[in-house]
């Protein structure tokens, strides 16, 4: 079992997106993927309350979770950092500006800042391959960067 | 019926539109490999994701290899099986698959069984051709008091994950992550016992490989039997007489009762008993139980719960916890044969051998994996010691009968132990779908009306569709019966029922395809659903040729009732022989 435990506003907020979607089974990767733009993450019991709603096994909505990249159980930083590791990205230094971002925050990728400031992942690919190497701190495009620009970019957050 | 003609390996076929390559080629004798394919078509379940793709074939003018268990035949196809393209295209799906499975297989559970191993041997993989040293993905084991789930195995066939979802509806096992960390899965990767799972073990009994075995108890059982100051009695459930004997290269459907009991006895079991005696004694009470309802009901007390449910089956008794908790008190409260069996072992016999209960070991053998977690249950103890000390499979049985050298084929065939030895035919049918249900009315019958059957058979309870529905006319008194095997099923009837679509007085329901026939430890069908039709003719036949076939003159039962238990539904049988259920909602 969790060890969070859902408020009735928020199980009224799961009802309310399972039922926008028509409570139908087919519509689950949509639910979560709402779900989580309102949460920021799918806990376990989001997740059982939304078997509940769509009347599927939590196993099932599980296996969505976990099959998907995208979605994820752990709670993201207020800011999420997510850096492209793509091709592109990759070969005009992707890497070393990681290791300028984790030197900055002091956490691994996957992880949260303490303060719950930032969160770190990384992904493939945003489609923004001219401006590589790309950053996006939540719905912000930064792009062309190196090491040397990291602090200060992450300083208009702190 | 639209046919098309097309050839498989040089062989014209002419088949109906819609068939695939796979089921085309079996007519004429081709059997195309596979590995996640499966359909049981005697029992409308199939698996057919088109993942392993061990199956494919060469379609001339495609360009591509087609899985033959997804593709349909079209007119003038020419199709090849076993060209060196295909040849080569299995190995290799093979190879991929073996690559990141673990090689110990002389000491896997499924050693012998598996079909991922049989599969390796036909297609004559002989290396890998695999990064060195690689390392093999390796998943966290998770063992239930039935079940036990060693994921590093588990090819992603997804056969167990159809027969939990789709067949079973009970919905605890899902494919999870992606890659080479893809297995399958209770939520959140918690243990079997914590998911709502029931024991009925139906992914055990599809899985191709040791991913999903059973619990081993056979080493209790020979440490009890070697052990002097133990009386070690055994029960045998009426499936696994019609199913032992294919573990020894019997035909199908053979009965090997007699054997059984002569195997039985030379592994050294001091009684051998049966646990159909249980099954008259269940009768009785869930009989009589349903008649008190029913002359409460037909009498106008509109309190009196009905449809009465059968209550023999631990994987359905799980099921109505986890998904019905608010009609607990629908089912009948008789324990099942086996528990019947451990308390009246313990209790009535006992005294008569003069041994101690704490003395005394019940080994029941059982066609189900369930039936290990049912004998577990608190409420099956008294100051913690068991009624039922063991439950070991039909499988388990056969393993134990090879170990200790005996020639099976070659045993004498010997008869039962008395006092818990003597059954009916009723009793022999409880191993079917609808057997306990007509077991239940030859007897209520009679008893309700006062009147001797002239028929003794009720064809129409019986069959292998998955929901039955039949009135039996008590005299004047229509009686409505329905009856599911599959838990999919139960609960389209349960839906059914609450909806207002059905109105039965009484209903049965099995968790496993055809009844106990089909469960979960009985030997491997591998995917023959034929076989579960031969035991299910194999029980009826047994019936048939039982001298007495109604529980209530069984000559054993109505002398325990004399001696010991008074009458059906007394104070010493509700003690001993009734139980109840508890709410296992999971949310």
């Amino acid at each position: 079992m969790s060890n969070i435990k859902l408020h009735d506003s928020q199980i009224r907020q799961i009802k309310d997106i399972c039922a926008s979607y028509g409570n139908k089974p087919g519509e689950l990767i949509n639910v979560l993927h709402t779900t989580q733009g309102v949460f920021g993450y799918l806990p376990e019991e989001v997740q059982r309350e939304i078997a509940k709603n769509l009347n599927i096994p939590v196993a099932k909505v599980y296996g969505v979770v976990t099959f998907y990249s995208f979605f994820t159980m752990k709670p993201k930083g207020e800011h999420a950092i997510s850096l492209c590791l793509g091709t592109a990205c990759y070969v005009r230094g992707a890497e070393g500006v990681l290791d300028e971002l984790k030197k900055q925050l002091g956490i691994e990728v996957g992880q949260v800042t303490p303060d719950g400031k930032f969160s770190l992942d990384c992904l493939r690919c945003v489609g923004a391959c001219g401006l590589a190497p790309v950053v996006l701190i939540g719905d912000k495009v930064y792009g062309r960067l190196d090491p040397s620009k990291v602090k200060e970019i992450l300083a208009n957050y702190r | 019926m639209e046919t098309i003609k097309l050839t498989i390996d040089n062989t014209p076929v002419e088949t109906e539109k819609g068939t695939t390559i796979y089921q085309a080629a079996k007519k004429v004798g081709i059997n195309i490999p596979a590995l996640c394919y499966m359909n049981l078509e005697h029992l409308g379940i199939k698996n057919c994701p088109g993942a392993c793709r061990i199956c494919v074939v060469d379609v001339a003018g495609r360009r591509n290899l087609a899985p033959s268990c997804s593709t349909a035949c079209m007119e003038g196809m020419v199709v090849k099986t076993n060209t060196p393209r295909v040849l080569n295209a299995r190995k290799t799906v093979m190879e991929l698959i073996l690559s990141d499975h673990p090689k110990d297989c002389l000491i896997c559970p499924a050693n012998g069984q598996c079909e991922l191993q049989a599969l390796a041997a036909t297609l004559g993989v002989r290396e890998i051709h695999a990064v060195e040293n690689a390392a093999v993905s390796t998943y966290r084991k998770d063992a239930s008091p039935s079940l036990k789930r060693d994921m590093d195995k588990c090819i992603m066939c997804r056969r167990c994950e159809t027969m939990c979802n789709d067949v079973q509806t009970v919905g605890a096992l899902s494919a999870i992550n992606r890659g080479f960390m893809a297995v399958v899965s209770p939520a959140f990767e918690q243990d079997l016992i914590n998911s709502p799972c029931t024991f009925c073990g139906q992914c055990v009994a599809v899985c191709p490989t040791g991913a999903l075995t059973e619990v081993d108890d056979t080493p209790k059982v020979i440490r009890a039997l070697a052990d002097p100051t133990k009386t070690v009695v055994v029960q045998t459930a009426p499936a696994v007489r019609a199913a032992l004997g294919e573990e020894f290269g019997l035909k199908p459907g053979t009965r090997v009762t007699g054997k059984m009991a002569a195997a039985l006895r030379r592994l050294g079991f001091d009684k051998v008993f049966d646990t159909d005696f249980a099954a008259d004694l269940t009768i009785m009470e869930e009989g009589t139980e349903l008649l008190t309802r029913l002359s409460k009901f037909l009498g106008g007390d509109k309190s009196v719960r009905l449809p009465i449910m059968t209550s023999c089956c631990p994987a359905w008794v799980n099921f109505f916890e986890t998904y019905y908790p608010e009609m607990l008190d629908v089912p009948s409260t008789a324990k099942s044969p086996q528990q019947m069996f451990g308390a009246i072992a313990k209790t009535y016999f006992a005294d008569k051998m003069k041994v101690n209960r704490k003395d005394l070991v019940v080994v029941s053998v059982m066609p189900c994996l369930a039936k290990k977690y049912e004998c577990q249950r608190n409420e099956f103890k008294v100051d913690g010691n068991p009624d039922v000390d063991y439950a070991i499979s039909t499988r388990e049985l056969a393993h134990l009968i090879k170990m200790a050298n005996i020639d099976f084929n070659s045993l004498p065939d010997e008869d039962f132990d008395q006092p818990l030895g003597e059954s009916t035919g009723a009793a022999v049918i409880f191993g079917t779908t609808g057997g306990v249900i007509e077991a239940a009315v030859r007897t209520a019958y009679e008893i309700f009306t006062g009147k001797k059957l002239d028929k003794i058979d009720f064809t129409e309870l019986r069959g292998l569709e998955g929901i039955r529905t039949a009135s039996i006319d008590f005299n004047g008194t229509m009686i409505n019966i329905g009856i599911a095997h599959q838990l999919g099923n139960a609960r389209k009837l349960l839906d059914g029922i609450r909806s207002g679509m059905y109105n039965f007085h009484a209903i049965e329901i099995m968790a496993c395809p055809g009844g106990c026939i089909g469960g979960a430890g009985q030997p491997y069908h591998h995917g023959h659903s034929e076989i579960i039709s031969a035991r299910h003719n194999a029980i009826y036949k047994e019936d048939e040729e039982k001298t007495i076939r109604k529980s209530h003159e069984n000559p054993y039962i109505i002398k325990l009732y004399e001696e010991f238990l008074g009458k059906p539904m007394s104070e010493m049988s509700h003690h001993l022989l009734h139980t109840h259920y508890f709410d296992k909602h999971k949310v």
